[in-house]
């Protein structure tokens, strides 16, 4: 069978800076590429310059990629016109991105949003295009179709939209699917979800695919070949099974021991001795939600009870929405619970807290590249805490306390005079980390702290943290979406669901026997460790 | 478009009552207005015709004797009739005046409107999507020296090219539109232009910068990504999400003209709402005052309705939820 897809030394130039050097690659019919590289690593330039749909101004792109839909002669897409382009775009070529709440537009019923295409390629009438439409609702699995036709996307979940997307993406059965990233935004058991809609969809119409990911373990599930990038340069591409039993290239290696994985390590073993530093007994948050149609009441977090002893980690799991991050927002002041208390070691943290008290609680972010100011150096970011409460207060000056900081963040001294633009991902948690640290906190509350990160940062950042657990004696919140990785850092998990506890039990005992069915499909729907061709 | 009639009904709803509640707090501010001024609001309005019958006559008759409260609801139950007192000036009702002056105003911020949009709504979505070019280049220079010049400034080389060097436009006067239909077109078109060009030099900005940030989401990729036409691409997926910051920057700059474009007005002696208010500020008549405040008020929540229900017909997110 000749290739859907053919690339030959495809590269991409910005300026002086090429941004993807020499890839070659091809996808048969009915087979799916795993492109795989950490943030940067040029995987969504690769296809989208592969497939004409690069808009990078001042971007050049050379070489090769000769497109041969079944029953159609071959057409190079390097160089084409943008007329050719237009005709392939959608209908031999269909795209599906990573953000279904940005990706689908906004004003348009999903029925427009779907027959868009059929209209530009198939000149279908309206009618006719509509019924399609409702088929291909149909076939992605979203429930009440015919109802959804004249729905818009914020009336969709994150998880449907991304269904709706794949509809669009299918509309006139493309002969390639290009899917870059499309499960990342999603929760794990929505990612499964969707990972089985589009393999089945791909075996029913023999579709070509391209699945992007920075997610070995999601790679695993959909690819039958794997190419492995690295700042724009092809490291590996072989077979998905060799490639992960027997990594060639160091970096390979590397990204696959980084990943993390369920059962990869034991938990730090609960001790039920030891002080209780936090108490948390029936949390209550309600949100009043005012829109154009009146006022709802969300419960946000629905009689939540826990203990954290001190440097004890407790890990909060649960999918979007569940009210993991409300609780780390309640224990910092930012949000007032409606009912139920919160004790840090004997003293109510909810209401009236002190300013004592308050330093005695810090929170670190998800977000590195927005939770740092832009106009402050990582000195001055890191010192702020400090200026607030005058410390230190025996006199020392604070440049050398914003020293010992960076130093106990494995960062240089130096790092202080430099601004957040000037540091990566992983050095800017790390300035996170120790801003957090400044007050010399008893409770750190990660919120996803490590989320955004790539695995191999990801892996470091973790490491930092348990050291400094037990350097510090200090005690953790730690509140993930990543089962894997919550299995890693927890003495106890706390499993949300909507708001309230789906089940509580000391990490050990819970990933080894979950007690609750919620918990089983959580724990069933992370991508195991084997690929899937591996499995058979 | 499919509206759901009850949420749309619940919005109106919504959305009147709370320009109700404004116009209510607006109304007790102008009440206090003539409370809190300093002097005697009669005496002044009174002036060199001062005698103590006058003044005892002119206190009766305007109420101020009577203890607050009164006066308050007096007023509030006078201006929900559509009385808003006599001018002290004049002694003529001032509804009737501020009536009369309506149509100028009107006909100036209608003209200036479509003026702006005429201009704006191309240039600007030429700008954004020709960014970096030489257009795009030329578009920003010229809209930035509009946003500069003073408006008078404006006026006055637009009569000087139109009136005086060739004379084709009279430089000043108001005709109403009922009289003579090719009069008042004659005379709106020089100070609209005016008002016109200004506001079309701001919105020309506002809607290349509306429009540039809409092409850069994600779902103009995914439109592209469906192989559409780039005229389909601009239209039904750009500019329709790049009009909703549009209708709010238009709906302030149509509400600034109707308000009064006092220098404007003067420089073109036209009739209208602001240099009856400058007017009034100046001879101190505060009934007069008053009333041109409430009104500027409620034309200001009026067209701040008319926007908020475009919101609601252009964007479901804010109809539907």
């Amino acid at each position: 069978m000749s290739p859907v897809l053919s690339v030959e030394n495809l590269r991409v130039a910005i300026g002086s800076r090429e941004i993807v050097q020499g890839l070659s690659f091809a996808v048969e019919p009915e087979a799916t590429l795993g492109i795989v590289g950490e943030s940067g690593s040029g995987k969504s330039m690769t296809v989208l310059a592969a497939t004409g749909l690069l808009d990078a101004p001042g971007a050049r792109v050379t070489g090769s990629s000769v497109l041969t839909p079944e029953g159609a002669g071959p057409l190079e897409l390097v160089g084409a016109r943008r007329s050719a382009l237009r005709r392939v775009h959608g209908d031999k070529i269909g795209f599906v991105f990573q953000d279904p709440t940005t990706s689908l537009n906004p004003l348009l019923t999903l029925e427009r949003q779907i027959t868009e295409s059929l209209e530009a390629h198939r000149s279908l009438t309206r009618r006719a295009a509509a019924s399609r439409a409702l088929e291909l609702l149909e076939a992605v699995g979203l429930p009440e179709p015919e109802q959804r036709l004249q729905s818009y996307p914020h009336q969709l979940s994150g998880g449907q939209r991304q269904r709706v997307m794949i509809a669009i993406a299918l509309a006139c059965d493309p002969a390639l699917l290009v899917a870059d990233e499309p499960t990342t935004a999603l929760d794990v058991t929505t990612q499964a979800q969707i990972i089985e809609l589009v393999r089945t969809l791909q075996r029913e119409r023999g579709t070509a695919v391209v699945w992007i990911s920075h997610d070995l373990g999601v790679i695993g599930q959909v690819a039958d070949d794997v190419l492995v990038l690295q700042e724009g340069r092809p490291l590996e591409h072989r077979g998905v099974v060799e490639l992960m039993d027997e990594p060639r290239h160091p970096y390979t290696r590397e990204l696959l021991a980084a990943r993390p994985r369920l059962g990869a390590s034991t938990p730090p073993a609960a001790t039920d001795d030891g002080e209780v530093l936090l108490s948390v007994r029936d949390l209550d948050v309600r949100f009043s939600v005012t829109s154009a149609a009146g006022r709802s009441i969300v419960h946000a977090v629905d009689g939540v009870s826990f203990d954290v002893r001190r440097g004890q980690t407790l890990g909060i799991v649960g999918e979007s929405g569940s009210g993991k991050s409300t609780i780390a927002n309640v224990l910092t002041g930012l949000v007032r619970p409606h009912g139920g208390s919160a004790e840090l070691a004997g003293e109510d943290v909810l209401h009236r807290a002190s300013h004592d008290l308050r330093r005695r609680i810090a929170m670190v972010f998800q977000d590195p590249f927005s939770s740092l100011d832009p106009r402050m150096r990582a000195g001055e970011s890191i010192a702020e805490p400090l200026r607030v409460h005058r410390l230190p207060s025996d006199g020392r000056p604070r440049d050398e306390r914003v020293a010992e900081l960076l130093e106990l963040v494995d960062l240089p001294a130096a790092f202080a005079q430099r601004y957040p633009h000037e540091l990566s991902g992983g050095q800017r948690q790390r300035v996170s980390i120790a801003r957090a640290l400044a007050l010399e906190p008893e409770l750190v509350i990660l919120d996803e702290s490590t989320a955004s990160l790539d695995v191999s940062i990801q892996a470091r950042v973790l490491d930092l943290l348990r050291r400094l657990q037990s350097e510090l004696s200090l005690t953790f919140v730690f509140i993930a979406h990543d089962l894997a990785i919550v299995q890693q850092m927890s003495h106890d998990v706390l499993v949300m669901q909507r708001g309230q506890t789906a089940e509580h039990a000391a990490a050990a005992d819970l990933f080894a026997d979950p007690q609750q069915d919620y918990t089983r499909r959580l724990l069933a729907a992370i991508p195991p460790d084997r690929p899937r061709r591996a499995v058979g | 478009m499919r509206v759901a009639p009850r949420q749309l009904v619940v919005f109106l709803g919504r959305r009147l009552l709370y320009s109700a509640v404004v116009l209510l707090g607006v109304l007790v501010l102008v009440f206090a207005l003539v409370q809190v001024v300093p002097g005697d609001p009669i005496r002044l309005a009174l002036g060199t015709r001062y005698t103590e019958e006058a003044y005892q006559a002119l206190l009766a008759a305007s109420g101020l004797d009577r203890p607050l409260v009164e006066q308050f609801f007096s007023y509030l139950g006078h201006a929900l009739t559509g009385d808003l007192g006599v001018s002290f000036r004049s002694g003529e009702p001032v509804t009737a005046l501020l009536l009369q002056r309506l149509p100028a105003t009107l006909s100036l911020a209608v003209v200036g409107l479509v003026i702006a949009l005429v201009i704006s709504i191309p240039a600007g979505i030429w700008s954004a999507l020709h960014e970096g070019r030489l257009s795009d280049a030329i578009i920003r220079v010229t809209s930035q020296f509009g946003v500069s010049v003073p408006d008078f400034w404006m006026g006055m080389l637009l009569i000087l090219l139109f009136s005086t060097t060739w004379v084709l436009l009279p430089s000043s006067g108001y005709v109403a539109l009922s009289d003579d239909g090719a009069q008042w077109a004659r005379r709106v078109l020089l100070p609209g232009l005016t008002v016109g060009l200004v506001a079309g030099a701001i919105m020309t900005r506002y809607i290349r910068s509306a429009v540039l940030e809409v092409a850069s989401m994600s779902y103009v990729r995914t439109a592209r990504s469906k192989g559409l036409s780039s005229g389909i691409v601009v239209r039904r997926h750009i500019l329709r999400n790049a009009l909703v910051p549009v209708l709010t920057i238009a709906g302030i700059q149509f509400a600034t003209i109707l308000g009064g474009v006092i220098v404007v007005e003067v420089v073109f002696a036209w009739p209208g709402l602001g240099r009856l208010v400058y007017e009034s500020v100046a001879a101190r008549d505060y009934s007069m005052i008053q009333g041109s405040v409430l009104l500027i008020a409620a034309m200001f929540l009026l067209v701040n309705l008319i926007v908020d229900v475009l919101y609601a017909v252009v964007d479901p997110r804010i109809r539907l939820s």
